[in-house]
């Protein structure tokens, strides 16, 4: 920042040709950044250190938000903390019992199979993140989570919350990282039609209420109501997760493709807290391995490629490696369960949607 | 020109970036004036000397970390927005408050395309024509602002 004075003392005069030169001097330096940074990720370091260099700030925006919440729940009066107490003891009670009913199903699911044992469930570890920071325009959509690669955190791990799907972590800082929603226009996520095991693609469409799947013909099985799993394709995301109910199908007998909507079933608006997963190499419903899906985007220039793919195809062969050791110890150690602060239990009451339910059998694990 | 001066500068820079930055409702980050291009155009007309070029192309690159999806991408526009001011900051400065809020809409205008121009060619495409709006808003809360900025300031560089 020694730069700021160096006109002080100059005449004004000579400050013509002078601010010219530096304004060349400036842009080509900002190309040149560009361009590492989008064609060559040579800047992955430099990154890394300006993220860590913004955090501070980006807490200190988000203080007041914080601090409302903060406000907010040390004021709630003795009979509402006990309203909630005797209804997250419900919820667990009732979450326990499936997850009963659950290892037996495993059991039987695997026996079935002809399987010697049951499969374990496809999460390893997981850890509870605050939302540090939200864009919700229609451009991006991204958070910022409070944790990085101090907590083992790697770049395109799949971040979800207790009704479904949320995103991937694009950049990695060393206590945050940014997540990329499902929502963002630049995001796409391959799923699956639950009804009737129709694969697709369900790409961002820059609302967080929504989801688009452009890529479905017009006499496609599909039908409002429909639910949407991921498919565990692309290399990122496991298979058999929630990601979103169909809301509308619009068939025109002009067009060859069906419009079809989606609503995500996270509720990124309201969360405080996510999830970011680890899972389980080699399990057979873990992501698929990444080398097919990124040979062939590798190949080509990014920009060319369909747009909605191309975050992905990125983070794709980063995440591979990365996930290949069975059950890495974070450097952090972080306990695999959800802490049990007070956040977790007044903001994300746990539900029966199959991330909690997946969470309580692995208690039960010998 | 001094201390105090370039103090005042940075303070107001740190300020607008965190106006910038700060979570809104959707409906309110539309209509969203960029105070950071705000900011730093009043201290390129007003005090040229002071922060200069380099102030428009760190602010860019900060805002870049934020929220550019390319680094170096709001550090170009800024910087370009900042050196046509820089340059022509004798005419703006004696210009009335209702033309500078032109000049301004102009300068937004200029910087929004650069902006858009580079998202298409990193493969960002956003066409949607919400993002021209915090032009407008720029221009109508630039007398405002100028006299927020200026405030306190005793003399004019």
């Amino acid at each position: 920042m020694a730069a700021f004075g160096t006109g002080a003392g100059r005449p004004l005069g000579g400050r013509g040709g002078s601010a010219g030169f530096r304004f060349t001097l400036y842009a080509l330096l900002s190309v040149i950044v560009m361009y590492l940074d989008q064609r060559a990720h040579y800047l992955e370091r430099v990154r890394y250190v300006l993220q860590a260099a913004a955090y501070p700030l980006e807490l200190a925006v988000n203080s007041p938000p914080t601090a409302w919440r903060w406000l907010r729940e040390s004021m709630q009066t003795r009979e509402s903390l006990e309203a909630e107490n005797a209804r997250l003891r419900a919820n667990a009670r009732d979450l326990e019992l499936r997850a009963m009913r659950y290892d037996a199903l495993a059991r039987e699911n695997g026996e079935l199979r002809g399987l010697r044992e049951a499969v374990p469930p496809v999460a390893d570890r997981w850890l509870p993140a605050e939302i540090v920071d939200i864009q919700l325009s229609s451009l991006r959509q991204r958070l910022l989570l409070n944790r990085g690669v101090a907590n083992g955190v790697f770049r395109g791990q799949a971040v979800l919350d207790d009704k479904g799907l949320i995103g991937q972590t694009t950049h990695v800082g060393p206590w945050s990282a940014e997540v990329i929603l499902i929502t963002d226009p630049e995001h796409a996520v391959p799923v699956r039609v639950e009804r009737t095991g129709l694969r697709t693609i369900a790409v961002g469409a820059g609302d967080t209420a929504s989801l688009a799947l452009p890529y479905l013909p017009g006499n496609a099985d599909i039908k409002s109501g429909d639910l949407l799993v991921s498919s565990g394709l692309g290399g990122v995301f496991p298979e058999g997760y929630p990601v979103a109910r169909v809301t509308e199908v619009h068939r025109d007998a002009v067009q060859p493709l069906a419009q079809v909507r989606a609503e995500p079933l996270a509720h990124v608006d309201t969360d405080s807290e996510v999830m970011l997963v680890w899972f389980r190499a080699g399990h057979p419903a873990a992501p698929a391995p990444a080398a097919g899906a990124s040979g062939e985007l590798k190949g080509g220039n990014p920009a060319m490629q369909p747009q909605a793919t191309a975050p992905k195809s990125r983070a794709a062969p980063q995440a591979a490696p990365q996930a290949t050791p069975p059950a890495p110890p974070a450097p952090g150690g972080e306990p695999s369960r959800p802490l049990p602060t007070q956040a977790t239990a007044a903001s994300a009451p746990p539900t029966d949607s199959p991330p909690a339910a997946a969470a309580v059998p692995e208690q039960g694990q010998p | 020109m001094n201390v105090d001066s370039r103090g005042r500068l940075i303070l107001s820079v740190l300020v607008a970036l965190i106006l910038t930055v700060l979570p809104l409702p959707p409906w309110l980050d539309v209509v969203r004036p960029a105070f950071l291009v705000l900011t730093v155009l009043y201290w390129s007309v007003n005090a040229p000397r002071a922060g200069g070029l380099a102030i428009g192309f760190f602010a860019g690159l900060l805002l870049d970390v934020f929220q550019g999806p390319v680094l170096g991408e709001h550090a170009l526009a800024l910087s370009l927005v900042t050196y046509i001011a820089v340059r022509e900051h004798q005419r703006i400065r004696s210009k009335p408050a209702i033309q500078q809020a032109l000049i301004v809409f102009a300068a937004l205008i200029l910087y929004e395309v650069v902006l858009f121009m580079i998202d298409g060619w990193t493969g960002h495409p956003v066409t949607s024509p919400l993002r021209w709006v915090h032009t407008v808003t720029g221009a109508l809360i630039w007398p405002p602002a100028a006299a927020i900025l200026s405030y306190g300031a005793g003399h004019r560089v």
